[in-house]
């Protein structure tokens, strides 16, 4: 029997990895969708955030705060980039990279400088050659803003001081647990939002301070649409992961089918191959 | 009809509110602000506190929220809040505990690595919310 041991043995390790696969993938799945609500919970915020930083985009304020003020020449860009800290999950962080780096390359092109700051272990490998000025991995499935704050001061502070003009995000948008879109987004200056624009002019009553007031409300902004992003993303990896991990265990499953029928056919040569030397060996007496 | 607006209630980890109201009493920073329909366009710090609100039903309801930023627009009234409760999931133990917590850190710690920021807005918070506690509960008759 040609091969038979080994094509048995080779069939069990691929159903131990199978095995693997597959509790990974059931792992992820719950994990998803645990991701997912806090993906839902926390967007609420972020979205009547971001409307009502697009209200004082419009409004004629007394104070102009820097981040609404659009700086006319560009020297150096910020990105701050979201991915996974494990692997095993698709081509999710490959895309993000890719999308990433093509907004890089093309500030690159007009003599652009770019500074990068990273969240989760895979990012910071990748664009380790880049200039990385502030990184946080290890994050865990429940990101915290607490955990967040530091690393986005960094970026925040070159903002101000006018070392870098321009700040984006780049992370993965859930669309569904099939599909993730890569996507750079402009977090500095406010991006004004055209919705609901309000013509004639018209400003605020503060309390207390104007200042004092604009600037808690940006830094929250900031920190909010950081935070969405990053528990978006942990939704995105555990899909992807969900993903990757079915296709993986399908295609032990084929394999194995594969194998069965190749160990198979090779029992029943040997078997009659036996028979026929019996039989020969019969009629030779 | 009575002049109504529309009023959100959001913090960083759920929508607390989202309806229309006639009237809302918010705790700002330099005071409370009584709000009512068409109010002038208005952006406030707040302060941890309760935030009540009526009801097109007439009745009056509460929210605690723990600081953040209000805005008001003639008829939508936005309040960001770092982190709120509805009035019935308030426990006055967790309170006590919480306020308690944030004295001995007060007491205990060498000051120079004292967060004293953070830990006295936890205590005002705490007191916010057995204040609240003791009100609705005198309303209620206890």
């Amino acid at each position: 029997m040609a091969g038979g041991k080994e094509i048995l043995s080779q069939i069990k390790s691929i159903g131990n990895t199978k095995k693997i696969t597959k509790a990974m993938e059931m792992v992820a799945a719950s994990k998803m969708r645990r991701a997912q609500d806090r993906m839902k919970a926390s967007r609420p915020y972020a979205d009547k955030m971001r409307q009502v930083v697009g209200h004082l985009a419009n409004g004629h304020l007394e104070y102009k705060h820097p981040y609404t003020q659009t700086r006319e020449t560009v020297k150096r860009v910020g990105y701050i980039i979201m991915s996974s800290d494990r692997g095993l999950c698709g081509g999710l962080n490959v895309n993000l990279f890719k999308k990433a780096l093509q907004s890089i390359v093309e500030w690159k092109k007009q003599d652009v400088e770019v500074d990068i700051c990273v969240f989760g272990a895979k990012a910071s490998a990748a664009f380790r050659r880049y200039g990385i000025v502030a990184q946080k991995t290890h994050m865990g499935d429940a990101p915290k803003v607490a955990d967040m704050v530091g690393t986005i001061k960094v970026m925040l502070d070159a903002y101000e001081e006018g070392r870098i003009d321009r700040l984006f995000l780049v992370e993965n948008e859930f669309v569904n647990s099939m599909t993730q879109k890569p996507q750079v987004t402009q977090l500095i200056p406010v991006v004004a939002s055209a919705v609901d624009s309000i013509k004639h002019h018209w400003d605020y009553l503060y309390e207390p301070e104007s200042k004092e007031v604009i600037d808690a409300l940006m830094q929250r902004y900031i920190e909010s649409l950081v935070y969405q992003g990053a528990v978006e993303n942990v939704a995105c990896e555990m899909a992807a992961r969900m993903v990757a991990m079915k296709s993986a265990s399908d295609n032990a499953g084929k394999m194995i089918s594969d194998l069965k029928l190749i160990y198979n056919k090779a029992r029943q040569a040997a078997i009659t191959q036996e028979i026929s030397e019996i039989v020969a060996g019969a009629a030779a007496v | 009809m009575a002049m109504t607006f529309h009023l959100d209630v959001v913090t960083a980890e759920q929508a607390l509110f989202s309806g229309t109201v006639e009237e809302v009493i918010a705790p700002g920073i330099m005071g409370d602000l009584g709000i009512m329909p068409r109010h002038s366009q208005l952006i406030s710090k707040l302060r941890a506190g309760e935030l009540q609100y009526r009801t097109t039903e007439g009745a009056m309801a509460s929210l605690f929220v723990s600081g953040g930023v209000l805005e008001i627009q003639p008829h939508v009234v936005t309040v960001l809040a770092d982190t709120g409760m509805r009035a019935e999931d308030l426990d006055e133990a967790a309170a006590r505990e919480a306020m308690k917590q944030a004295q001995d850190a007060l007491q205990g710690k060498d000051p120079e690595d004292l967060d004293y920021e953070a830990i006295q807005s936890e205590l005002e918070a705490a007191k916010a919310q057995i204040e609240m506690l003791h009100r609705i509960g005198k309303l209620r008759g206890h």
